[in-house]
């Protein structure tokens, strides 16, 4: 296979979270890149996917003519069950979340600050679509991943000293992966560090890409 | 009349509708919608309505068919993100939006139906969405007060229905009709069936007749909003 193109693909970026799935988990996969996620999970790693419209347990997509308009998932695609799936009203869902039953979150970002902060939900005057679960999700589940282009069309940081949009959360954010590589913290009072690379970028090219105040070296 | 069963969507709203109303409207996405009901709001010609339903619709299909008809005057919602027609006349300063983060609608609807005025949350917590809120410390962590919601009416979607109000809902068409049915002064549900009272089993209603004041049998198109299939191997 030709590679034309340095840093991480899409599928690839989500491969590299889908190690941080560990046995045992209950997570909670956002819209986006993050539901790419599920196609890689580890083997012999038995997470179980939790959909904030109501349910535990969460499917593979179904095979035509098995689609049920009354199984979807948060991005409102249709879905199927499995074995151990159960179904339960949103209140429940969110005690899930906000509760801290959920081990960990993978969601997508607008933009991401070095103190941790996370904007994803609107652009004023442009863009009104709503946060949907994200702010519960980030303040209730024990660890949130971020998973986000490096950069904007225009080239730009996203992963900046301080958002420029509206907040979803405040120091939320403990990892974060983008097509340049992987941003971690020790806890929400340290700074990120890089921690690995993706295929065929240079520490320059972070540093050059990166707005944020992080530990590259 | 056999108990709390209406012929029709249209019959079962007829005098229940009027300008200035609040509704609350259960499904998510398109899923679990109350099709029928909304469609007989909506030939009420009840305006300035304030809608309380985790999304809009979509352009021209569920709440959608209200937005056209400019009979809502205000959405409290956590997501719009489908609708053309919302983001025009919220951004041409037609509409008015509440946004609310969904696990709160979740529960200030929930709470509205439980008789709890309003609780604390560490949702939202530095944003937009806590602004102006009274905010208080738990164990050293920063919470900020919500209120709860109620409605004048609550149309809800369920799969099967007796006589007696008592409901089961269907895989993830459930989402937030059971909250909707407690916040509702009145509370009509539209069901694929209903059933001889007797014939749910009681370890299983999901929502009790208590709740639930009107019910109809009524057909719906259950429009799949995002198909997505896998292949066959």
């Amino acid at each position: 296979m030709t590679q034309d193109k340095s840093g991480w693909t899409r599928s690839e970026m989500a491969a590299r979270a889908a190690q941080e799935l560990q046995d045992g988990f209950y997570v909670n996969l956002g819209i986006g890149i993050p539901t790419l996620v599920a196609n890689h999970i580890p083997e012999g790693v038995n997470v179980t996917l939790q959909s904030e419209n109501g349910m535990l347990g969460m499917g593979p997509f179904p095979y035509e003519g098995e689609q049920d308009a009354d199984l979807i998932n948060a991005g409102k695609q249709t879905i199927t069950t499995l074995p151990k799936s159960s179904f339960f009203d949103s209140a429940t869902s969110f005690a899930m979340i906000r509760g801290g039953h959920i081990d960990l979150s993978i969601l997508g970002a607008m933009e991401v600050a070095e103190n941790g902060d996370i904007a994803n939900w609107m652009i004023p005057g442009k863009m009104v679509k709503g946060m949907g679960g994200a702010m519960d999700l980030v303040a209730g589940v024990k660890r949130c991943i971020a998973l986000f282009d490096h950069t904007n069309k225009r080239g730009e940081s996203k992963f900046l000293r301080a958002c420029t949009l509206p907040l979803t959360g405040q120091n939320c954010i403990d990892m974060v992966i983008t097509d340049l590589g992987v941003f971690n913290r020790e806890d929400n009072q340290s700074r990120f560090r890089l921690t690995e690379l993706a295929k065929g970028i240079s520490l320059d090219e972070v540093r050059a890409k990166t707005e944020a105040n992080v530990i590259i070296e | 009349m056999n108990g709390k069963i209406y012929n029709s969507a249209n019959e079962a709203l007829a005098d229940l509708c009027h300008n200035g109303m609040t509704v609350m409207s259960g499904g998510f996405g398109l899923c679990g919608i109350p099709e029928n009901l909304i469609a007989a709001l909506r030939d009420s010609k009840a305006s300035e309505l304030t809608v309380i339903s985790n999304n809009a619709g979509v352009d021209g299909f569920g709440l959608g068919q209200l937005l056209e008809t400019r009979q809502i005057k205000k959405m409290i919602s956590s997501y719009v993100g489908e609708n053309k027609e919302f983001e025009r006349q919220y951004l041409g300063g037609e509409l008015e939006l509440e946004f609310t983060p969904q696990g709160t609608l979740a529960e200030r609807i929930r709470a509205g139906g439980a008789g709890i005025p309003g609780f604390y949350t560490k949702t939202g917590v530095g944003t937009l969405i806590a602004e102006g809120k009274e905010h208080k410390e738990f164990d050293g962590e920063v919470y900020v007060l919500e209120s709860a919601l109620k409605a004048d009416l609550a149309i809800i979607k369920a799969w099967k229905g007796d006589a007696e109000g008592n409901l089961i809902f269907k895989a993830t068409a459930r989402n937030f009709s059971p909250m909707m049915a407690m916040g509702g002064t009145v509370t009509v549900a539209e069901v694929d069936e209903i059933v001889p009272v007797g014939s749910l089993d009681p370890n299983f209603i999901h929502t009790a007749g208590v709740f639930v004041q009107r019910i109809v049998e009524a057909k719906c198109e259950k429009r799949i909003e995002q198909l997505t299939l896998r292949e066959r191997a």
